[in-house]
């Protein structure tokens, strides 16, 4: 049994690495993934295992990797691109929803666009603008993407293997600041017969509260409630790891027992994730409800300068304030 | 008369070419009073200790990170003393030398990279537009600009208005820079575009953004290209001063590639041992911007020691100056990150400005 205790980041290029070795029509491509090894260090190494041809050094455009890698993937290729960061990812975005998005509808079916966007999102690294922005929304958003997310090692490593098999399009969102955080990692785990791509799964059981989040806001949501759970509070953490589609049946099932939810995004507010998944959750659970939906997300501003995204961000005592709130109807 | 590949007025021993010929037959001097020359010694000096001063601030953790001109200081020096007082810049993220050319107080941009704000000075009031980090995307807002300085009328004389926008050899794979050479070249815009080629885009060398010198991408766009030597601080000024006067007298855009380097990290984030030599870096060493200027200087007796001496203990100073500001600056009130979202406001963040006042006075005086 190969278990091994890795890095976010690392498991996320091991993934890489037997994705490319099972693949040969896998190819990864983006700026400064090849010597550099990306400016993460997530495709470190690759370059120099698997050959130019395989992990590609792009000119600097974004549109143009995107671009491109429809075109590889009409050959029949499975490009996985790299946006260096979320805030960069819009030059491309014409070419995501307009033509990624959409060709195998156009094609009535005759195309997939079998193309991984992996693009490491979310705050809390200190950076500066454009570094640190979750833009899930606009891509759940689109007809035709498939949004998900990772928050542990173990599923950084499986997920992106499993989105470079999937048929669709997938947006790989990579939680930034978590690279850095280490689990254990089953390097032999199959493939097939893994938990499923697009589905829910509870990290921690409780009774009292479900808090939902997905990518950094997993770890935040599960310290509070560690800290919950002192106060004699059980909180039902539930890693949703799928943004789009949404697997909201743990979430249901969950919240009939405890009557609360809470959901978490660094995303802003407005029109984000938490919105459709409150309207949902109160559809499916609406008597069972002791009180609304709560969301706690950014704000409704562009991403801040660093020196105050602590308080921009939801962090322990924001989740615990919301969770208090959901007793307070 | 040198290289017509590369415009050059002096070389890298220090020595004076008298005058130097661009591609399209122009032709490119100084003439310079001994003052001059050395203020642009000056200048070069001075930028390249308060870069040294932010990496170092940086280092110590008061700066988030900082891109270093290191290598650099040439080509922002003497295309930042080209411009005219009426002229507007449209900066990278790292024309730090440019600014202070401005005139402009070279704290300013400290505070983006400190982490206290997003740049937050008035384009307008300084004639220079606020760093872009977002690849090539400043190129396009220059070329608007200068669309702008059309309709206004305010090209054809001595005292028109020309507009440089600046950007990176990787840039130049960026489609916005490519609409912008459109543009411009369409509207006939009265723009310069400056590249500095400093061979390296993060890791990516230039042979990865490109198969042609790059100048040579304008004649595609139909005008004139050129490419200067942007470790001569004398050959910088003289074409980018061309350039920008061809522009405000209405005849349009021109591209300058500025052939440098990068002498240091992109960034403080960077390790640039992962993907170039040794070797090269010190090959370039020995084409380094100062040392040939001050070798000019000396050769041509222009300057003595205490002269020398004299600009070091001026650019230790205004460092030492530069850091102790930085040191106080205030970090922002956390609620001020509600404020110019809308000129006039908006109802939703006027409610959630509300409820974040409330929630953190929940804390005051608790252990938080
Ligand atoms: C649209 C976009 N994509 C990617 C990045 C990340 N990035 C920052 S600097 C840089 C390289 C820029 O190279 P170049 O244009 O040569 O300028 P230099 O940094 O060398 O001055 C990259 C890829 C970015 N800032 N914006
Ligand atoms: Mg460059």
């Amino acid at each position: 049994m190969a278990t091994e205790t890795l890095t976010l980041g690392k498991a996320l290029n091991a993934g890489l690495r037997r994705a490319l070795e099972n693949d040969p029509k896998v190819v990864i491509m983006g700026e400064d993934v090849g010597k550099l090894g990306g400016v993460f260090r997530i495709t470190d190494g690759l370059q120099k295992d698997f050959g130019d041809q395989r992990v590609i050094d792009t000119p600097l455009a974004e549109s143009g990797i995107i671009g491109t890698a429809v075109g590889l993937a009409i050959r029949g290729y499975r490009p996985v691109c790299e946006i260096q960061f979320d805030g960069f990812v819009y030059p491309a975005y014409d070419q995501i929803v307009s033509q990624v998005a959409k060709m195998h509808y156009r094609s009535r079916g005759k195309l997939n666009i079998p193309i991984v966007i992996r693009i490491p999102f979310g705050g809390g690294i200190g950076a500066v603008e454009h570094h640190s922005e979750s833009p899930e929304a606009y891509f759940a958003h689109t007809a035709g993407l498939k949004v998900v997310s990772c928050a542990s090692p173990q599923d950084a490593y499986v997920m992106i293997q499993q989105a470079i098999a999937s048929e669709d399009p997938v947006v790989f969102l990579e939680p930034k600041r978590r690279y850095w955080e280490k689990g254990p990692v089953d390097l032999d785990a199959p493939l097939d017969g893994a938990y499923p791509l697009h589905s829910a799964r509870v990290a921690r059981t409780g009774t009292d509260v479900t808090v939902l989040a997905y990518g950094p806001m997993v770890r935040t949501c599960l310290d509070a409630a560690t800290a919950a759970a002192e106060d004699g509070r059980q909180l039902e953490v539930i890693d949703l790891r799928s943004v789009s589609p949404l697997d909201l049946s743990s979430a249901y099932e969950s919240v009939r027992r405890t009557g609360r939810c809470v959901v978490v995004h660094e995303a802003p507010g407005n029109l984000g994730l938490g919105a459709e998944i409150a309207a949902r959750v109160t559809e499916e659970c609406f008597y069972s409800l002791e009180s609304p939906v709560l969301r706690v997300t950014g704000f409704d501003t562009p991403y801040p300068a660093a020196r105050v995204e602590e308080e921009y961000l939801p962090d322990l005592d924001r989740v615990l304030d919301a969770v208090d709130r959901t007793f307070g109807w | 008369m040198g290289d017509p590949e590369l415009v050059q007025l002096l070389t890298p021993e220090g020595d004076r070419i008298e005058s130097a010929v661009g591609p399209d037959g122009t032709e490119y001097r100084v003439d310079f009073t001994d003052e001059e020359y050395r203020g642009l010694y000056r200048d070069l000096v001075l930028v390249r200790k308060l870069d040294a001063e932010a990496t170092a601030l940086q280092r110590q953790g008061e700066l988030g990170l900082w891109a270093s001109l290191l290598g650099q200081e040439a080509a922002q020096v003497g295309s930042g003393r080209a411009l005219r007082t009426q002229d507007m810049a449209f900066p990278t993220y790292r024309e730090h030398g440019v600014l202070y050319c401005r005139g402009i107080d070279p704290i300013m941009p400290l505070s983006l990279f400190r982490g206290v704000d997003q740049g937050g000075w008035d384009p307008n009031e300084f004639k220079f537009n606020m760093y872009t980090i977002v690849i090539g995307a400043q190129t396009l807002h220059a070329t608007g600009y200068a669309m702008g300085v059309n309709i206004d009328g305010r090209t054809g004389s001595d005292d028109g208005e020309a507009v440089i926008a600046y950007f990176g050899d990787g840039a130049t794979s960026q489609g916005d820079v490519n609409e912008a050479f459109v543009w411009a070249g369409v509207f006939n815009a009265p723009l310069v575009f400056f590249c500095q080629n400093n061979q390296y885009a993060i890791s990516q060398p230039l042979e990865k953004q490109t198969r042609i010198p790059l100048y040579q991408r304008a004649a595609g766009f139909g005008f004139p290209g050129v490419r200067v030597d942007g470790n001569d601080v004398l050959a910088s000024y003289a074409v980018t001063r061309t350039a920008l006067d061809n522009a405000r007298h209405g005849q349009g855009p021109s591209l300058i590639e500025a052939y440098t380097y990068r002498m240091g990290a992109h960034t403080t984030s960077d390790d640039p041992t992962r993907y170039r030599i040794a070797s090269e870096v010190e090959s370039w060493q020995a084409k380094d911007p100062i040392a040939r200027m001050k070798a000019f200087l000396v050769k041509q007796q222009l300057a003595d020691d205490t002269f020398f001496a004299e600009v070091d203990e001026q650019a230790r100073r205004e460092a030492v100056d530069l850091r102790e500001r930085v040191l106080a600056m205030p970090d922002p009130e956390p609620v001020s990150m509600f404020d110019h979202v809308y000129p006039n406001g908006s109802p939703l963040l006027d409610q959630q400005r509300a409820q974040f006042s409330r929630y953190m006075e929940s804390f005051e005086g608790s252990a938080h």
